[in-house]
């Protein structure tokens, strides 16, 4: 009862720095980032790259990720989002749009680097912070489990989690307390209006999009560790999921997604300990309740029509 | 209108079905060309739904999939012929569809998304290993009792006609002309009196039996599939693709999508997939990107009117 309960937890922090990202986008821009989940892999092949040709901790690839692609959906935004939103349905059309993009970057990592499972020795992560491990959790350097409560977890899922923790209190700190971030709030709320108050709406966004492609890229680092291995088609699944701890949440909520996150990842937990031949179907048939008895999501507003 | 109808019927769909009607006895590849048929009528299965009435539906493969299913469980425990089991194909996915009307309350990518997830969740039921003694779980089904490809193959014709006829009428009715109105503007066509609700279900089902016939005689066609195979989300992006790039809410856009990207996907897909899937991916942006309207724009741009 408390293995999945703590397991759960970790892990739904974890799913909520899965899709904040992709909420951040769609709650500014009302842009459904579908490659959302290849920019997942592309962090995790980052956090490859770090270990295998810099023998680094991977931990120096989350802000390494982070600002990689912070610049890559800068550049991206310029390329995409003006010209998308002149069409008639930019909503529908990103849907699309985005596909294609999924689509090329899925070519692009099987060209480069083959369709093989990889994996990452998981007493990788965390390695340089090894002693203050030990000193707080127990157990030895060499890493092996860390003891929450009596119950012991791999340490990579502690690592994503308090990951995940910082980086959401960043992302709260940004909404929040900075300018950029209140202009931000205020093209979320009414795009019309904050263009009528002279707000640079088109600023706004691609921070807002360069943002959620960081976090996006942080989160792949960790993917080899929670997930196992990953692959470059292994961007698909990701971006489902994502959608599911976003919707749950809610749609345009960036901090309804912690929420989100942490209510999937307990039920996935629970699900998969007392059911687990139907854990699958879970997160699919929780979406379609939450979207059909609170389309907005646990904490949005009302959006529902006719 | 009545004669508008007739016009289009004749001059659009009698054709293209007697072109596909009579290649196989020129042409090799039968499975190829049953591919197109089956693809031609996703597409314009999606026309009905997101081309009339603006809901994208990304999880539409889950109707062909059901299709498949109810195809292949009649086929097995009940013995049913082919050709009985595919109308029940048809009627399972509209089954799907009622079931899945509450989605219709949904608007945009909340639909498109809880559409998907409803696609996957079908996927999951279907090849859950507890269902062995009903589905056969994940192990496939196989239907070598009714296996008669030449059938199939004029059933899926039939199929594709029926679409046709659909996607002509709704081009040409009053009914149709309601619909784009619901998708423009639902307030301002309930106002004119529109049964907003009523037309968008009943488009949704239409859509939904066109995808569940062309599953049913997928299922006969092929007849050893995986739950994989037919719930694959090819079919739902394909069926979407082809019908954006050649534009829909057209009778004609779809066709020439399907004619063209499944024409290239089969020039270069087999050989070197992922540098197909690159060009793949490049060719959809660029559509979103440069022509939002579909290849027809190119026409109706110009002032000329698009069938």
């Amino acid at each position: 009862m408390l293995y999945p309960l703590i397991a759960g937890i970790l892990f739904g922090l974890y799913f909520s720095l899965v899709g904040i990202g992709l909420n951040l986008v769609f709650g500014v821009m009302r842009i459904v980032n579908l490659a959302h989940g290849d920019f997942l892999m592309l962090g995790a092949f980052v956090a490859f790259g770090v270990v295998s040709l810099a023998a680094l901790d991977p931990l120096f690839a989350v802000p390494l990720a982070f600002v990689v692609f912070l610049v890559v959906g800068l550049v991206l935004y310029r390329l995409l989002v003006p010209r998308l939103q002149r069409a008639k349905d930019p909503e529908m059309l990103s849907i699309i749009l985005f596909f294609g993009l999924s689509q090329v970057i899925e070519a692009v990592m099987t060209i480069g680097f083959g369709t093989s499972e990889r994996s990452l020795p998981s007493r990788e992560l965390g390695r340089s912070l090894a002693a203050l491990r030990v000193r707080l959790f127990g157990g030895t350097v060499d890493s092996g489990p860390v003891e929450i409560l009596g119950q012991s977890f791999p340490a990579p899922w502690l690592a994503a989690a308090i990951t995940s923790l910082i980086a959401i209190a960043l992302v709260y700190l940004y909404l929040y307390r900075s300018r950029l971030g209140t202009l931000t709030r205020a093209v979320m709320s009414r795009r019309d209006e904050a263009l009528a108050t002279g707000i640079d709406v088109h600023r706004v966004s691609a921070a807002a999009f360069g943002i959620g492609l960081g976090l996006a890229a942080i989160s792949g680092v960790f993917a080899p560790f929670m997930f196992g291995s990953f692959t470059p088609a292994f961007g698909v699944d990701a971006t489902v999921t994502s959608f599911v701890v976003v919707v749950l949440g809610s749609l345009g909520n960036p901090l309804g997604t912690a929420l989100g996150g942490v209510i999937y990842g307990v039920s996935y937990m629970f699900v998969q300990t007392y059911l687990s031949s139907w854990a699958d179907l879970l997160p699919y048939v929780l979406l379609i309740a939450i979207l059909l008895l609170r389309p907005s999501g646990l904490l949005g507003r009302r959006v529902r029509v006719a | 209108m009545l004669r508008d109808f007739i016009r289009h019927f004749s001059l659009i769909v009698v054709p293209l079905v007697a072109v596909f009607a009579v290649l196989p006895a020129v042409y090799d590849n039968h499975l190829l060309l049953f591919n197109f048929v089956i693809f031609l009528a996703l597409a314009q299965g999606v026309n009905i739904i997101y081309g009339f009435t603006g809901y994208l539906p990304f999880g539409y493969v889950g109707f062909f999939g059901a299709g498949a299913y109810g195809f292949a469980i009649v086929v097995m425990h009940l013995n049913a012929p082919a050709l009985v089991a595919v109308a029940i194909a048809g009627l399972v996915a509209v089954l799907l569809g009622l079931l899945l009307t509450p989605l219709l309350r949904l608007t945009g990518a909340y639909f498109s998304i809880a559409n998907l997830a409803a696609a996957l969740a079908v996927l999951h039921f279907v090849a859950n290993p507890a269902l062995e003694a009903v589905t056969r779980g994940p192990y496939g089904v196989s239907l070598t009792g009714t296996f008669n490809p030449t059938m199939a193959y004029a059933t899926a014709l039939g199929i594709l006609a029926l679409t046709l006829a659909i996607v002509v009428f709704l081009k040409n009715s009053s009914f149709g002309l309601a619909l784009q109105a619901v998708r423009e503007d639902p307030v301002s066509a309930a106002m004119a009196g529109v049964p907003v609700v009523r037309m968008r279900v009943i488009a949704w089902l239409a859509s939904a039996l066109v995808a569940g016939l062309a599953g049913g005689a997928f299922a006969w066609y092929v007849s050893v599939f995986y739950p994989d195979n037919v719930f694959s989300s090819e079919f739902s992006i394909f069926a979407i693709v082809f019908a954006l790039f050649g534009g829909v809410a057209t009778i004609v856009g779809p066709i020439i999508g399907v004619l063209i990207l499944y024409g290239v996907y089969n020039l270069i897909g087999f050989t070197t997939p992922q540098y197909f899937q690159l060009i793949y991916g490049l060719l959809i942006m660029g559509l979103v990107l440069f022509l939002p309207a579909g290849l027809v724009s190119l026409a109706t741009r110009r002032g000329w009117h698009v069938p």
